[in-house]
């Protein structure tokens, strides 16, 4: 028997499974991609390379703003091995069902790719988990840098940094989901120059996650680029005292330095401690200080605006002198059936009259800005001279936005002519209905940042500089170059005698604010107080010294807090010998200040019948 | 002319070319699957293209030194050389090193000898001795000899326990076939296979009588299936078929049933006592067992490497995810990733039409032999590549049971290479002289 032809089956079968063969392996390599795929999302890895964020200085070089390493334990669950859930969740102080959970939502992300399991264990835990951690397959630590403030003051200015938000992330290409960005402050106005530039590194990993070389020699890397430092103008002494004596006050302190138009300090009250901001207690601490009834989180440096009080009449008599409609030796008599006053000496002249702070004076003197004889009806005249008045008065900084280099800055309220037509109608008031303006009361609103510019444009005798905080970026020579001086419409010789008069308020017997007085240093001031109609009256006094040089210019704003004198004038005057002096002479003062609680009063204050204060 | 040079002129070039070819691809891969640009040096010991060059070198030798030795010296020494293996195989169980859990490892020096992998052309030699002096297989005798040839190796390789490389001698089978072994039985281990298959998936679930509360596994319904349909060829049987054939075919039927019976419950059995991993294996390839982390992992890795070369491959050295480890035994079991992976579908199909090509000329060399034992022999040859090319591509691609047998040439380790080398060597040297028996 031949059994030749049985041979075909071998062949047969060899050329089917060959054939088999071929088209599977057509199929897995040339049809579906989804195998490719899977080896490049097992073996290659995108690691994005964070530049640390510029750091933030004061005016001496004192960090404001620094970087701290903090770790967090990152997950790979393929690698997860006789997981001990127990021992971990001890180690990392993670509950029993949470370490469950994200380690299944880690597995469902991807069991190649890493997770974060537990984020931000600062540098003291992660040295008490780092020694254990071999004991978890799986689990490694991967250190990244966290914000931290080493004086623990200015968290209005600074703002804070937070994850980005999923619309940012739509809107800026930049930002990817998990990337930190700026909120707020100088975190978020400076957010291009603080953050960097990211770059990217393509590597390929080995099957036990470690890298093994970059993926194709590098050719899709890019660099990373470190953020650029802040240099600001701010004086941490100055700060930090501002915030201490502000403490148990509501209010805000901004300091100047008028020749250049830098901040020196910047303070709110009741602040907080930028650190409750950091890292994994950001949302708590952020929903408690939102609830605060104190409202912490309101920046009343910049967003709040009061009627100015009585620090307005220094503007209202440069521009009444400017105009003509008064002389220096121009005098009223203080009659009180005008408007309130207090008890003083007629004043003669207007250094007097800023002196003493008179109501009915400032009241003819508006009067006389307002009515100006332009037109025969009283109405049409008082509307003419309003809006020149408007003009004159919002070359002082006043009623727009100053041009500060934070972010939401309030810009006040000068009412004009159109103002008042929306409220009463065209030709329906007159000088009768804006009188209140005269003392900085009523419609006209102020910032503290406007309070203060005004205090460095009696300091400078008619010019400001834009008010900034940051005098240079990415290296301390780079001067900010964005800061234009700005001329009001008062011509320079009006000034001086009105600086005289400020002086005066600080120096003279008779003045309102004596206890602004530094030993050694001449301090020009003036008082202000804002009606409140739900409590006790704000208070404010601007200043600057020394009068012959100016070097600073400030203004402090104490909430409910009655006289401008009684608070506001000493903060003042400690905050500027700390900074002219670096030194406070009067201990027992700065004690009395620190000791004062406004806001524990506040509570039992019960609002006294009405009346006017200087 | 001397005999020396008739003999080189007379191999046969083709299949020598072919086997040189696989060779130095071989080496190639698995230079670049275990590549450190540390240890570039091609001798490196230290590393498997190392070791591996120096093994191409010995079996080059050997190779060549087996062409010089006479064809009948050759099937003299067929016994003798089957016995010692087998001798070999006994030994390696008593002193043998343990690798992996199986002894099957003599070591020599820093080498490793598997005795197993010279059973394949000892079987081949021994069994082509024994049938080319039968006239027939039909005889009991005949069949009984020959099993006893080809399971002897088996049984004490399974002792090891090696399970792959038993397996190959499935090989056996289609020469058996090929030399006259009726096609029934050919049938009757497909069908079987076919059951094996049926009753495994059906042993996962239980089953409940319809009407009862009485639960069964799956391959007594598979049972209870089949004598529902043995019932049913009775009854057709019963009304179209002449009176005559009736008893004849109702004996096949019963024969049938009790067969596959006894067959499922021994499978059953079995299944329960093999062990775990590879119960997983055979589970995972039914698609049973769905674990991306257990046996099935290894099966995904390896498609993933070969499914990422893509069309072209990404080039020699720059397979990273072999490169890198993800595929397990990537340098023996699984180097046909490495050739997925970098030389992409043109290289894969290269290797696979090169080794079609390699069994086909096996087959053809065959045809043309004037000598019973070198025609079985070389048969011998082409099932013994087949079934490695079937199983190791197969299982590279997802086609076939991981089972832990070598792709000729390719996969690391000197004792494979130098089987296989001289199992194609002995095949050129007796096929070289096929015109000498003209004389
Ligand atoms: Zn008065």
């Amino acid at each position: 028997m031949n059994f030749n032809d049985r041979k075909y089956v071998l062949i047969a079968a060899v050329v089917f499974i060959c054939a088999v063969f071929i088209m599977r392996l057509f199929w897995i390599q040339v049809v579906d991609q989804g195998w490719a795929a899977r080896a490049a999302d097992i073996s290659e890895r995108k690691i994005t390379v964070y530049p640390s964020r510029g750091l933030i200085l004061d005016r001496h070089g004192e960090l404001l703003v620094a970087n701290t390493p903090v770790y967090d334990i990152m997950v790979v669950p393929r690698e997860v091995k006789n997981l001990d859930t127990l021992g971990l969740s001890e180690l990392l102080h993670v509950p029993m069902d949470q370490v469950r959970e994200r380690l299944r939502k880690a597995r469902d992300y991807s069991v190649w790719k890493p997770s974060e399991f537990e984020k931000q264990v600062t540098a003291e835990q992660y040295a008490a988990i780092s020694v254990h951690l071999y004991k978890y397959p799986g689990f490694y630590a991967q250190s990244r840098t966290l914000r931290t403030y080493p004086p623990h003051v200015g968290a209005h200015m600074l703002g804070y940094i937070s994850e980005v938000g999923a619309r940012k992330v739509e809107q800026d290409p930049y930002y990817k989901p998990g990337d930190v960005i700026g909120v707020g402050g100088l975190e978020s106005y400076y957010e291009t120059a603080l953050r960097g530039k990211r770059g990217v590194k393509y590597v390929v990993v080995d099957v036990h996650n470690n890298v093994q070389g970059p993926f194709q020699e590098g050719r899709y890397d890019t660099l990373a680029h470190a953020g650029k430092n802040l240099y600001t103008s701010i004086d941490l002494k100055m700060q930090e005292l501002g915030e201490r004596l502000m403490r148990n006050k509501k209010g805000s302190i901004v300091a100047l330095d008028p020749r250049t138009g830098e901040v020196l300090a910047l303070v709110s009250s009741p602040t907080y401690d930028p650190e409750l901001l950091v890292g994994r207690v950001r949302n708590t601490n952020y929903r408690v200080l939102q609830q605060d009834p104190l409202t912490p989180l309101f920046d009343r440096a910049l967003q709040a605006q009061y009627p100015p009080g009585s620090i307005f009449k220094l503007a209202q008599a440069a521009i009444a002198l400017q105009e003509g409609v008064i002389t220096l030796n121009t005098s009223f008599a203080c009659n009180k059936a005008l408007v309130g006053c207090h008890n003083h000496p007629t004043a003669a002249n207007v250094e007097q009259a800023v002196q003493f702070s008179c109501n009915p004076y400032f009241y003819q003197v508006f009067k006389r800005e307002i009515e100006q004889g332009a037109s025969k009806n009283r109405f049409e005249d008082a509307a003419l001279g309003l809006a020149k008045w408007k003009v004159a008065m919002e070359s002082f900084g006043l009623g727009h936005q100053p041009r500060l280099d934070l972010p939401s800055v309030k810009g006040g309220s000068i009412p004009g002519v159109a103002f008042y037509n929306r409220i009463y109608g065209e030709k329906a008031w007159s000088f009768s209905t804006i009188y209140s303006l005269s003392i900085g009361q009523g419609e006209v609103l102020v910032s503290p940042v406007q309070m203060a510019n005004l205090a460095a444009i009696f300091a400078n005798r008619g010019y400001y500089y834009d008010p900034h905080l940051v005098r240079a970026i990415g290296h301390p020579d780079s001067l900010n170059t964005q800061v234009q001086r700005h001329h009001t419409l008062v011509d320079d010789q009006w000034f001086p005698p009105l600086v005289e008069g400020m002086r005066r308020v600080v120096n003279e017997p008779g003045g309102t604010a004596r206890a602004a007085r530094i030993p050694g240093i001449t301090v020009c001031g003036k008082t202000g107080t804002a009606e409140n109609p739900h409590g006790k009256d704000h208070a404010v006094f601007v200043a600057f010294a020394p009068m012959e040089d100016p070097k600073v210019a400030i203004a402090v704003y104490v909430e409910n807090s009655g006289f401008g004198g009684t608070w506001a004038a000493p903060i003042a005057s400690l905050c500027m010998e700390q900074y002219l002096t670096d030194t406070i002479t009067r201990p027992e003062l700065m004690q009395r200040m620190l000791d004062a609680n406004l806001i524990a009063e506040e509570k039992n204050y019960v609002k006294p019948a009405k009346r006017r204060r200087p | 002319m001397s005999q020396r040079d008739s003999i080189i002129r007379n191999l046969d070039w083709p299949l020598v070319v072919m086997y040189l070819l696989l060779m130095a691809m071989g080496w190639a891969n698995i230079y670049s699957a275990a590549y450190d640009p540390d240890h570039a040096n091609l001798f490196d010991r230290a590393r498997e293209y190392g070791a591996q060059s120096v093994w191409i070198v010995v079996s080059l030798l050997i190779g060549a030194g087996m062409l010089l030795v006479r064809g009948e010296f050759i099937r003299n020494l067929a016994y003798p050389t089957y016995l010692v293996v087998l001798f070999l195989l006994v030994l390696v169980l008593l002193i043998g090193r343990e690798v992996n859990g199986a002894k099957a490892w003599f070591g020599v020096g820093g080498f490793g000898i598997q005795p197993a992998e010279f059973s394949k052309f000892a079987t081949a030699l021994a069994l082509s001795k024994y049938l080319s002096g039968l006239k027939t297989l039909k005889e009991t005798r005949a069949r009984v000899v020959s099993a006893i040839l080809i399971l002897l190796p088996v049984g004490l390789i399974m002792l090891q326990p090696d399970t792959g490389t038993a397996l190959v001698s499935g090989a056996f089978v289609l020469v058996l076939y090929r030399e006259g072994l009726s096609g029934n039985i050919l049938l009757i281990a497909i069908m079987a296979a076919i059951l094996v298959v049926l009753s495994l998936i059906m042993k996962e679930s239980i089953y409940t009588l319809p009407f009862t509360d009485i639960q069964f596994h799956g391959q007594y319904f598979l049972i209870g299936m089949l004598a529902v349909f043995t019932l049913l060829g009775f009854l057709f049987v019963n009304k179209f078929v002449f009176k005559h054939r009736r008893k004849r075919i109702y004996a096949y039927l019963l024969i049938g049933l009790l067969g596959s019976s006894a067959f499922i419950a021994s499978v059953d059995q079995l299944i329960d006592h093999m062990p775990a991993h590879q119960q997983t294996r055979i589970r995972v390839l039914l698609g049973l067992e769905h674990d991306p982390r257990g046996y099935g992992y290894n099966v995904e890795q390896s498609k993933t490497a070969i499914g990422s070369g893509g069309f072209t491959g990404k080039g020699f050295l720059k397979g990273t995810f072999t490169k890198y480890k993800y595929v397990p035994m990537q340098s023996t079991d699984f180097i046909f990733c490495t050739v997925g992976e970098e030389w992409g579908f043109l290289g894969s199909t290269a290797v696979v039409l090169l080794f079609g090509g390699l069994i086909l000329r096996c087959i053809q060399i065959s045809d043309r032999q004037r000598s019973r034992f070198t025609r079985i022999y070389a048969y011998c040859v082409a099932s013994i590549f087949f079934l490695h090319l079937m199983i190791n591509v197969g299982m590279a691609i997802g086609l076939a049971p991981v089972i832990g047998i070598p792709l000729p040439f390719f996969s690391y380790g000197g004792s494979s290479l130098i089987g296989f080398t001289v199992l194609l060597a002995i095949l050129v040297r007796l096929d070289a002289e096929r015109l000498e028996h003209l004389r």
